[in-house]
């Protein structure tokens, strides 16, 4: 067992206890006793133990030996029809500042049919030194399979050191399958990521328990060192076509081509809508809403601000507007630059998925619900008659 | 039809609190469930069967205290129950976790589909899932919203994309990650609660699933938390007093100031 609370030497005062993040400590006939399986030895226990009781063996996987030999820091530069996602060109700025902290070219890796021929110039534009690109016809549609072949074997003959991919749809179902055939770390979700001066290891966060803490992960004996990020947190750097870039053409193998798995039909239902994961802006509503009728109003609303519709599960569930629109810990976790949330109370299940906005605006009828606690802004009052008013003032 | 479909036991987040003082979570006194998702993934395998004839296996890894969250899937309709419990696997993650999970699975017999929610509510990974289809070399199908056809060992499904759906055709087995979308789970029956009280819960080691033992627990993950912290809670700010066309000018001023529009 990697801890070990010393019987001898505990005094029973439960400073531990009261430290430990998971509770996975008591004090059992006054002596710390550890539940191992919510126990995830992060060693906090020992750092507060007054009396030196508790020993955290950092139990590791074995080194492999060849970590050295990893270079570079890539980027999966997800596309939908020829179009880069927002989140990659983000990972790109971000990943051209770790590379200042730690020498290091950073590549993205395109997969694609090769219908948008400027593809690589334009990741060249928002800060990639070399994009890979694999193009072929069977690379249309994601397709979990092809597409974790084909990258995996990439992976395999150029060995970054380090991979960074949009936590997207495809992004949380093509990394953990890759990941798993390296056999090799990944953290899902992260919205913070640097380099540890003193290793050279990429740390990286992620919200835990919905968002209630945070975690600081490292990937020490393997590589790559893998993430997903979410989308938002990090800026995406201005295109600048001065830049100059390698382009490396990868030839698709046919035997990477899935034959367990097919992509029939794609189908968009959501129009010229803006992405809830896309927006800078969020118009989100709950039971306050009183009716799916009352939705377009806040469609108007996003619609003068450029952003997109989110709801609360009580107004999915009541058949008000698709689950797609849904935030919170059943449906989509979003980080936007403002979240305005109209008649939504704020459950804890729908503030773990809108918490980490950057500013929270509330209209709401009750001063006393959680929402207007946390907002930043916060209105007490009609939302439908504050609404139009706030349509009117932006048409300005 | 041979179903599995994995659980996971999670805190019911309604009650998870932080401690203001040690700014930690709090969890005594909080209830676990199944985790919300996994019931989703649940009631479709329990309707698949229905409609197809076969079983449904419940999986789950966890201290022996999940094994109340196997009952709960047996009241809703499951058939049979497996828990994999070991101190070996504690402090797993995901790399070992669906090391562990796909090697209980492959001792389970021959199986068409194994369903489970898209993620957890507690980890928030979404990657056990295709951790397992790589490990056991079967495709997989995420977010799934609906199953729209089961014939000749194929499925034909729709997963749930940020613009819309894709219309994907999967050749079984497979493993299928279900969103909230695809059904409304039903209620305990007093028939399925009677089933669930007298069921044997099958309890399995890591011996019992001839695990390598070097890729379970902390040995087995390449990923370790080295710290964890509180996020600053948020404090709350102004509240926009006046009549409704002073609040909406003061609102968008603001946010015009802040430089948000």
């Amino acid at each position: 067992m990697p801890i070990k609370i010393n019987k001898e030497t505990c005094v029973g005062c439960g400073a531990c206890v009261a430290q430990c993040p998971f509770g996975a400590l008591s004090l059992v006939d006054n002596c710390a006793f550890v539940e191992e399986t919510k126990c995830k030895f992060c060693g906090k226990c020992a750092t507060v133990c007054p009396c030196e009781a508790i020993t955290v063996v950092k139990e590791e996987m074995e080194a492999k030996d060849d970590l050295g030999s990893y270079k570079d820091i890539w980027v999966f530069a997800e596309q939908k029809k020829g179009q880069v996602a927002g989140v990659s060109y983000e990972l790109l700025a971000k990943a051209r500042e770790l590379a200042t902290q730690k020498p290091n070219k950073v590549v993205a890796v395109v997969l694609h049919d090769g219908g948008n021929a400027e593809i690589a110039k334009q990741l060249i534009a928002k800060g990639a030194d070399k994009v890979i690109s694999v193009s072929a016809p069977e690379l249309t549609n994601f397709d979990d399979l092809t597409y974790s072949n084909v990258f995996y074997r990439l992976v395999k003959e150029r060995k970054p050191e380090i991979i960074l991919c949009g936590a997207t749809t495809i992004g949380r179902a093509l990394m953990p399958r890759v990941a798993v055939m390296l056999k090799t770390g990944l953290t899902a979700d992260c919205t913070g990521l640097h380099i540890d001066p003193e290793t050279g290891l990429l740390i990286q966060t992620r919200p835990a328990f919905g968002g209630n803490i945070m975690a600081r992960i490292r990937c020490q004996n393997t590589r790559p060192q893998m993430a997903t990020v979410r989308h938002k947190v990090f800026p995406e750097a201005e295109p600048d076509s001065s830049r100059a870039g390698e382009i490396e053409e990868v030839a698709f193998q046919k035997e990477d081509l899935s034959l367990r798995s097919k992509v029939l039909e794609v189908v968009e239902t959501l129009g010229e809508q803006v992405k809830l994961t896309d927006a800078n802006i969020i118009v989100s509503g709950g039971r306050g809403m009183k009716g799916p009728e009352n939705f377009a109003l806040l469609k108007e609303l996003a619609e003068a601000l450029g952003g997109a519709v989110g709801a609360s599960r009580a107004a999915v569930d009541a058949g008000w507007i698709p689950y797609a629109h849904q935030v919170g810990q059943t449906g989509k976790t979003v980080c936007p630059k403002v979240y305005i949330a109209c008649g939504i109370s704020g459950q804890i299940q729908h503030l773990v998925g809108m918490q980490s906005s950057d500013v929270i605006v509330a209209i709401n009828k009750d001063p006393e619900c959680p929402m207007m606690k946390i907002a930043n802004y916060a209105i007490e009052g009609d939302l439908f008659e504050i609404i139009p008013l706030i349509i009117k003032e932006l048409k300005k | 039809m041979n179903i599995v479909v994995t659980i996971k036991q999670v805190p019911d987040a309604a009650n998870v609190r932080i401690n203001p003082e040690t700014k930690t979570l709090v969890r005594e006194g909080v209830d676990s469930m199944m985790n919300p998702l996994d019931a989703y993934a649940l009631e479709e395998g329990v309707r698949l069967k229905e409609k197809f004839g076969g079983k449904v296996t419940v999986v789950c890894m966890g201290p022996p205290m999940a094994e109340a969250v196997l009952r709960e899937a047996i009241s809703l309709g499951a058939d049979e129950a497996v828990l994999l419990s070991d101190r070996a696997v504690a402090g797993s993650d995901t790399l070992a976790t669906s090391y562990a999970l796909s090697q209980t699975i492959s001792k389970l017999g021959a199986f068409d589909v194994i369903l489970g929610g898209k993620q957890a509510i507690d980890g928030d990974t979404a990657q056990v899932g295709p951790g397992i289809a790589v490990n056991l070399d079967i495709p997989q199908v995420t977010c799934v919203r609906k199953i729209r056809e089961y014939a000749d060992g194929k499925m034909v499904v729709e997963r749930m994309t940020e613009e819309g759906y894709d219309v994907v055709e999967v050749t079984l087995p497979a493993v299928i990650t279900v969103v909230k979308e695809i059904n409304e789970p039903r209620i305990a029956s007093l028939k399925g609660k009677m089933a669930a009280k007298r069921a044997e819960i099958k309890v399995m080691s890591a011996a019992d699933i001839e695990a390598d033992l070097t890729r379970l627990g902390l040995k087995g993950s390449p990923t370790n938390v080295v710290e964890i912290f509180s996020p600053e809670a948020r404090k709350g700010g102004v509240r926009i007093e006046g009549e409704p066309d002073v609040q909406a000018k003061t609102l968008v001023a603001s946010l015009k100031e802040a430089q948000l529009l």
